[in-house]
Order: structure tokens, then sequence, then C-alpha cells
């Protein structure tokens, strides 16, 4: 391993319950590194903070700090500092009490203090704050002291957690520009954690894209951008079109019902894929035969520097396009995607496969709740077998009362003409769902499955 | 009058005639003579009086051991009750709170039983465990509500500093349940000096706290000087509940 990695981690797992958290999590930081962890809630990464932090113990894996390994090391014996999502400074201590708390505890003689904490404070621009009371302090302010409180102890690694959710808007962009010239200027690690993905892109060197427990894609702001590896990296950074396709052949690929000439290769043949295209990479022109395909435009959006449009596919499918001239709607366009701005996926999924067991010949238990169908004959009560549900055969309820069981979304990506959810089962099981009616990250839903739409197989040891 | 502050009549009523007029009485009786006359005798026989200044030292000693007998018993009591690793089910907090629900008096003449079927001879010994078993929950209750409703980041925050669980517990915990200690003391040091049926029956009288010297003057008809012995305790818990600094964090612990 190169030298310069001061964090390894190791095949880490973490269950809570049956919760899989995190499955498997293999990453390796640089020193002096600014990495983000991002994904949506419930996508382990807080947890994987908390492992590095020693809040949480990894039920496998280990954690290693410049060489040493860090599992059963207490969290006040690691030389790295957390920034908490809410402060969590002190209310019974002033700022400079809340500041010089940790070098108190390690005795460090008190000129010290003093000098440390003024210079903490100049570093987060609150000089002369010392004698405040924390509670009279802004929010931002109040992330500021929690910034210095952390920076005080000279930690070898900072870990913030969602340091900036709880700031308006403005406020988080001059934050999130001083946290980058902080990290340059003292030349530690730091490792973030955000659901925003701007966020992520401005601060970091780079980015590790989680979901359900699992790293989608490490790399820097402009690789994961540029190429992102699935679906749902696409989707999460930055705006896209992603849409179902097939792969006819190589370089061959075909969606919103037109073949496209692509430069991927080695996908197999008449395989379903995932095809993304950037808003940009979308060429509109007013003569319509100039363009592979055509389409209408509904609306025209003025967004700065260019028009953001939503265009209607003559078969149906709505595609944003961002442009630098204007096509007021209405206007029927030809529209023209190059080979090398067509991004093809492998999909990680094409149906729901979910572990039951048998109950009597009309009912199966999946996901702690007991489902009408159709058993096949050859199986008897308490029989473990794989049940297969179609993204689009499962129905979700707007209570989850009305549901067999009950679940949040956790994500969703529209996908041209229909929307592709994740919704995570009480029980903790990520299922996928194709649907026409629009729904938000954390609906709590209720999901029913029609009997004739559960398909039982026996489950393949 | 409007139609809102009618409502306020019932309540006015009560304070009045239950709140209002026996402490106007308290005030007038204590500074009565014999004769029915305006007099301060009966202030100032207690100050000569050597049984009842003796008396109140006993009672004031007496509430100060057991309120830190308390403190000392149901901190770690409410820590345990509030730490959910060391504590996952609602019922043992029940059976804390519990006694609280029979009563004092009750739960006294058991002990008192007690102590006689096991031979112990009753005295102070007796005294204090009677008190501290009255009082306890009302010590353990308002310090768990205060560490329960703790964010769990404070004491995170502390770790992560650097602080050693013991440093933690003390140099956040505690501060931080400041509030819940101040209103436990309230709840357990208030009624001690004043309460007489322990000491009656945990010691046969042969303990006589300053709660016992008041009933026993009104019980022989000493009105007057009773009144002035309730008058002088009500000041003595007046001036300490001032003493209470933060009173506003000590209710909101017993919310």
């Amino acid at each position: 391993m190169a030298e310069n990695i001061i964090i390894d981690i190791e095949h880490v797992s973490k269950s809570f319950g049956d919760t899989h958290v995190l499955k498997d999590i293999n990453l390796w930081i640089k020193k002096g590194e600014f990495v983000t962890l991002l994904g949506p809630s419930g996508c382990g990464k807080t947890t994987l903070l908390r492992i590095i932090g020693g809040f949480v113990n990894p039920d496998e894996g280990r954690v290693m700090l410049g060489g040493k390994d860090l599992v059963g090391i207490p969290p006040y014996q690691r030389p790295l500092n957390t920034v908490f999502q809410r402060y969590a400074l002190f209310p019974h201590l002033n700022v400079y009490d809340n500041i010089a708390f940790g070098l108190k505890l390690q005795h460090v003689p008190q000129d010290e203090i003093d000098k440390t904490v003024r210079k903490m404070l100049k570093l987060v621009s609150l000089t002369d704050y010392e004698e405040r009371d924390v509670d009279s302090l802004s929010g931002g302010q109040q992330q500021r002291v929690a910034i210095a409180r952390a920076l005080a102890n000279r930690p070898q690694v900072l870990l913030l957690d969602e340091p900036l959710s709880a700031l308006d808007l403005k406020m988080r962009k001059d934050m999130q520009i001083e946290l980058k010239e902080m990290h340059k200027r003292l030349g530690i690690t730091f490792i973030y954690v955000t659901h925003d993905q701007e966020e992520a892109l401005t601060l970091s060197d780079t980015i590790v894209v989680m979901r359900e427990g699992a790293i989608q894609q490490i790399g820097t702001p402009t690789d994961i951008y540029n190429e992102p590896k699935n679906s749902f990296v696409a989707s999460f950074i930055g705006d896209s079109n992603i849409l179902n396709g097939t792969m006819i052949c190589d370089r061959k690929v075909r969606f919103i019902e037109h073949d496209f000439e692509c430069v991927d290769e080695g996908f197999g043949e008449d395989n379903p894929v995932d095809v993304v295209i950037r808003p940009e990479d979308i060429y509109l022109f007013t003569k319509t035969e100039a363009g592979q395909f055509t389409g209408t435009v509904k609306s025209c959006t003025f967004k700065g520097v260019h028009y953001e449009m939503f265009v209607d596919t003559d078969e149906g499918y709505e595609l944003q396009i961002q442009d630098y001239n204007a096509f007021e709607p209405g206007t029927h366009v030809g529209m023209l995607i190059k080979p090398q701005d067509i991004q093809v996926m492998r999909k990680s999924k094409v149906v729901n496969e979910i572990e039951g067991e048998i109950v009597d010949e009309s009912h199966v238990s999946m996901m702690d709740g007991v489902f009408e169908c159709k058993v096949p004959s050859g199986f008897a009560p308490g029989d473990k077998v794989e049940v297969r549900v179609a993204f689009d055969k499962v129905e979700l309820m707007d209570y989850q009362e009305e549901g067999v069981v009950a679940g949040e979304v956790k994500y969703v990506l529209y996908k041209g003409n229909h929307y592709h959810l994740g919704v995570q089962t009480d029980s903790g099981f990520y299922l996928r769902v194709d649907t026409q009616d629009v729904y938000d990250d954390g609906d709590l839903v209720g999901i029913n499955i029609a009997a004739k739409n559960i398909k039982i197989l026996p489950k393949n040891e | 009058m409007s139609k809102r502050s009618t409502w306020s009549i019932p309540y006015v009523i009560f304070m009045v005639l239950f709140v209002v007029l026996p402490l106007v009485l308290v005030i007038i009786y204590a500074f009565q003579g014999p004769d029915g006359r305006f007099t301060f005798s009966n202030i100032t026989r207690f100050f000569t009086d050597r049984d009842a200044l003796g008396t109140f030292a006993v009672s004031i000693e007496v509430a100060i051991e057991n309120t830190l007998i308390c403190i000392l018993l149901g901190y770690p009591a409410a820590w345990i009750l509030a730490n959910k690793d060391l504590n996952r089910s609602a019922v043992t907090i029940i059976l804390f709170i519990m006694p609280m629900w029979i009563n004092a008096l009750m739960r006294t003449l058991a002990t008192a039983e007690l102590f006689n079927m096991l031979g112990i001879t009753l005295g102070k010994g007796t005294l204090l465990f009677g008190m501290v078993y009255d009082y306890l929950p009302f010590m353990i209750y308002p310090i768990y509500n205060v560490l329960v409703k703790m964010d769990k980041s404070y004491p995170e925050a502390a770790q992560d500093l650097g602080a050693t669980p013991w440093q933690v517990f003390w140099r956040v915990t505690v501060p931080l349940s400041m509030p819940g200690i101040t209103s436990g003391v309230m709840m357990v040091f208030m009624p001690t000096v004043s309460t007489f049926a322990i000491s009656e029956f945990l010691t046969n009288n042969k303990i006589k706290l300053f709660g016992t010297i008041i009933q026993e003057n009104i019980n022989s008809s000493m009105w007057n000087y009773g009144a002035a012995l309730a008058l002088i305790m009500l000041i003595i818990i007046g001036v300490t509940s001032l003493f209470q600094g933060g009173q506003k964090d000590a209710e909101e612990a017993l919310i």
C-alpha cells in the first residue's frame, strides 16, 4: 500500500437488527484528501463515519489509521475529531470553554490554550467571541465554533457529519468556500458526509457515492459527473435523462423507441440496460429533418447561462434538454445525440428477488408480511423459496396501513415516461418499483402485490 | 368582565379559600398573644426556646442527610434507567416510580412494622431509612427526566474531544443534569423539614423534628406559638427555594 494512505477501511459490514446498513465496504483515503461520502438518507454514510469516529463498532472488517488497527480503540483515544450535525456545543460552557474543552483534558498549559483558542477563533472568523454564551450565537456561528472546537485538538483527520445541513442556502454557500479554504490551509484529511450532490461536487477531491449500504462509485467530481457507473450515480449527481434501453449489439443501443449508435461494447446482445444522457448533450434543431428523432417543446425556462427545456418526443418520452438558444413551447423540433454522449450502463437488477417462506398453498411470507399468491405444486409449508416480482407489479398505497407491509421511499429516478423508485420496507429489504405516480424521497407507503404477480421459484443454494 | 376571565372565578375562589385565607390566618395567629393582642412574643419565644432551636437544628440536619443520601442513591439509579444500553424496559422505570403511588403514611407504617418484626430498635438510622425510602422516587424522577431528554451527541462530542467515560460524566453529564438535581433537591429537602409522621412512627417520637413540635403545639391548643413556628418554617422554605438558581430549568425537569 502506498505510504500516503491515512485511512484504510477493509471489508467493513454492519447490521442493526435485520437491516444491513453497510455491506463489505472497502475504501482508502489519502493523507490530506477531502473525501465526501455522498448518498441519500439511509445509505449508510453516517454509520460509516461513526465507525471511523469510534462511536459504532463494525460487525466485520477493520479500520486502519496510519497502519494501526482502530477497532477496539475508544473514540477518546483516536486522533480524529468530529463536527456533529447539530453542533453539540456544550450549553453550560461559553465559546472559550467549548473550544478549550479538549485541550484542558490534555492538561495543556493555560497560556497555550489561550493562544490556540484565539488562533482557532481567528480561523473561523469569530475573533473576540470567547466570552459569548453558545446559545446566543446564530446557527452559522455555532457551526464555526463546532469546527474550531474540533480543530483545536489538532486531529489528523476531521470528520464532518452533514455540518451545513441546518444552515440556510446563502450561509451554506459561504461556509462551503470557507471549509475548502480551511482544508487547503490546514492540510489535514477531511471526511465529509452529505446528501447534497452540489456540496459534494464543490468541496471534494474524491467523492464516494453510496446507496443501500454499498459503495456505488469512487472518483473525482469530474469523473463521477462525466462517467457515472450506473443510473443511480447519474441521477444523484447533476441533472440527467435516465432511460430504459436495450443493447442490440456492440455499438448499437435502442431506447425511446429509436436505435442509436454508441461507443459501448461488451454488453451482449438484446440485454436490458440503463441509458444516461446529460441534458446538455442533446442537440435541438428547428429543422426536424436534421435530428434523429422529433418532439414538441413543452416548457422553456431561462437559467442564467442556458435555457432549460422539457421536450416530449413523438413517442411520449419526456427529455430534459439544456441549450444556449431558446425554443418556444409548442415548437416542433428535431433532436440529435452523439454516440460518445450516450452512457450505457448495466442494470444492477431487472426484477425484485425476495427471500420468502411458504406458509400454505395460497400464502407466502416475505419482507415480514404474508402475501396471498398461487403456490405451485411441489412446495410444502416452511420451504424457503425465491420470490420474483417485476418492478411494475408492485403496488404502492398512500397509507402504510393499506399495504401488507410498510415502507419508505428512499430514492426516485425519472425514466422519461415513468418513475423508478427504491422503497425500503420496514424489514430492511430494498424493493424496486416502477410507477406512473409521483412520490418523493421519504414518503411512507404501503406495499401490496397482487397474487398473480408473485412468482415462486425454488431457492437455488 | 369578558367571558374568558369569568372561567377563572372557581380557581380564584379555590385559591382564596384554601391558600390565601389559611396563610393570612397563620400570620394573624403568629402575631397574636393569648389575650388576642398583637405581639412579637411568639417569634421571640422560638429564638429563646432551647428545645425548639435544638429540634430545628436536628430537622435541618436530617433533611440535609436525607437529601444527600437521595442524591447519592438516586442519581446512579436515574442514570441507569435513562441509559438505553442498560435498561430497555419501561417496566423498571415504573417499578422505581411506583412507591410514589402508595400513600406515604401506609408505607411508613409498614416500614415500622418491618423493623419491629426484625427486632431493630427505632432511632436515627430507621428514621433516615424511612425518609430515603419515602423520598427517593422524588429525586430519581426529575433527574431521570433530564437525562433521558439529553441530546446523546453531547457525551459523544465530549468523548470525541478526548474525554474518558469518567470525564464525560463529570464534565458534561452532571453539569447538564443540574436542573434535574435542583428540582429533586427541592422536592426532597423541603418536605423532609416539615415532616412529622415519619419520625413519629419510625422513632416513636424519640427524635423530634420541626414538624413534630408544630403538630404538638397545635394539638395542645397552643395555636399562636404553633402558627409562629409554621410561619418560620414557611420563610425558611421560601428562602431555600430562592437559592435554587435557574428555577425555570428545575420546573422543566418535572414535566
